[in-house]
């Protein structure tokens, strides 16, 4: 049974470009997905419509057995349930995006904190509706409260030892490398416990000796639970941590199978072209 | 004399001073607001405000400033209301002059201050607002927790001159009666002085130096983190 269903996206551009055409894919929990494909294939805009920041013309999309969306049904969704979608799924993008006043913990932690509120909201209607004094209510709120939060802080500072920074969590992104950066941009993603979780060309944005580092994490982050989808342009990295690699081009999917299938038994001659164009490249590096 | 002088210059400095605060504490959020109208995706609002912002901005504030203290009355609308709360020093300050005046000055900065905000919040990246979506933020929270600082440090510059013109700009109040230092300075003229304007200056000036000094306090607070 599919963990993540992709069935028949379709999205046109204003300018009639379409850029995706027909795509479907499936995962299974715990698989890494790479896609792989040259530029304006299409591969960062299906990242994005996944991660609902980009709207589509039609398709389907089912996560553990939940339909996310429907091209048919809900074209208007309203903005509390599309954050909810959303956190199904978290995304690592190229340009890292920290939030540039914040500390490396505070990045981390700010999100979970900011839905610790709601979750704070549902248990004071839920004291009041037990009859609790008002005196009552504030004392267990604040405990919830302070627990809630020193349980967000230690989960961030855990995360970001997993990333190798724990050093670093009071540093502010500008005192960062490109690398450091992006590794703390995986863990703040991590930290929502996302499904699924995406990386746009992670590491596009960074100097090469920079993008070791960053590879590592990710490959340290497979297990069997944890899905990911990568788009990137690493021939060597998506042929080491994929189970499955899609390769498409102009908006289709040309093929897709398992990283041996695709890197050592390409059917396809677009996908042949890719590939040995890509050795050249990196010959001539 | 000098006694004299220093108590008159203080008391319109004093004036001057609340309008400054009063126009700040109206426009800084009514610019906000209006730059998020000028933002708007709903073309007839963004056009409306777009085009009021254009009148706002060009024509002269004196102008705006005869218009709505005599404009309502001249036209059988309404008068400016005359407060009454018993507290002396309050009603004769807070008169209908003092009162069309900070509303003339509010509604003027709050244009500018609005097309100060707009290039801020246009110059943060989208990538900020989409790393913020994928966390599952409210726009709101995006706003106010991850994009609002950035936009602070961004205009701190340009809306520092605007705030020390401010200051300035409260003289053109003595136009419509206002008490406020120039009108106060200008009395002594009738006793053959002229120093009481240099000292009018002199109030400006340090006022201007420390707001100087709190807007650069302001830039080094916020230079731990580059947008």
């Amino acid at each position: 049974m599919a963990f993540l269903e992709i069935d028949k996206f379709n999205k046109t551009f204003n300018d009639g470009f379409q850029v995706l055409n027909d795509i479907s894919f499936s995962l299974k929990k715990g698989e890494v997905l790479s896609i792989i494909g040259s530029s304006g294939s299409g591969k960062t805009t299906l990242l994005r419509a996944i991660n609902f920041l980009t709207d589509l013309d039609s398709g389907k999309m089912v996560l553990d057995d939940e339909v996310l969306y429907d091209g048919e049904v809900d074209k208007n969704t309203n903005d509390n349930k599309l954050r909810e979608k959303r956190l199904n799924f978290g995304l690592v993008f190229q340009q890292f995006n920290l939030f540039p006043q914040y500390t490396v913990l505070r990045n981390i932690t700010l999100a979970p904190e900011l839905l610790l509120k709601e979750k704070i909201k549902k248990y004071k209607t839920e004291l009041k509706i037990a009859g609790k004094s008002f005196k009552e209510r504030l004392i267990l709120v604040s405990e919830f409260k302070k627990q809630a939060v020193a349980e967000i802080e230690k989960n961030g500072l855990e995360i970001l030892e997993k990333v190798g920074l724990l050093e670093k969590s009071n540093a502010y992104p500008c005192d960062l490398s490109g690398g450091q950066q992006q590794r703390v941009a995986i863990a703040r993603a991590l930290a929502l416990n996302p499904k699924v979780l995406c990386f746009d060309e992670p590491t596009s944005a960074l100097d090469p000796e920079l993008t070791g580092e960053v590879l590592k994490v990710i490959r340290s982050l497979k297990g069997k639970d944890r899905t990911m989808i990568i788009v990137t342009h690493e021939m060597d990295f998506a042929k080491n941590v994929s189970d499955k690699v899609l390769f498409m081009t102009e908006g289709v999917v040309e093929e897709i199978g398992t990283a041996k299938q695709i890197f050592e038994n390409p059917k396809s001659d677009k996908l042949k072209a890719f590939l040995s164009h890509a050795v050249e490249n990196k010959v001539g590096e | 004399m000098l006694a004299e002088v220093t108590y008159q210059l203080g008391n319109g400095f004093l004036l001057a001073f609340l309008l400054f605060a009063i126009t700040l504490i109206i426009a800084l959020p009514l610019g906000l607001l209006i730059s998020f109208c000028t933002m708007s995706k709903f073309a007839p609002l963004r056009v409306f405000f777009k085009v009021i912002v254009w009148v706002l901005r060009g024509t002269p504030l004196m102008l705006q400033l005869f218009v709505i203290f005599y404009g309502p009355g001249l036209i059988g609308l309404f008068n400016w209301p005359t407060v009454n709360t018993g507290w002396v020093w309050f009603d004769k300050t807070f008169d209908t002059r003092f009162i069309a005046a900070f509303v003339a000055f509010s509604i003027n900065y709050a244009a500018y201050f609005s097309e100060i905000f707009r290039g801020g919040i246009q110059s943060i990246s989208k990538g900020q607002y989409e790393a913020g979506e994928v966390l599952g933020m409210t726009k709101g929270q995006i706003f106010f927790k991850v994009i609002l600082v950035q936009v602070i440090k961004r205009i701190i510059p340009p809306m520092s001159n605007e705030i020390i013109t401010l200051i300035k700009d409260t003289s053109l109040a003595n136009t419509i009666a206002v008490y406020e230092i120039i009108f106060e300075a200008k009395k002594f003229m009738s006793d053959g002085l002229i120093w009481p304007f240099f000292y009018a200056g002199l109030f400006y000036l340090i006022f201007v130096g420390i707001l100087t000094i709190i807007f650069n306090k302001l830039e080094k607070k916020l230079s731990y983190f580059r947008v």
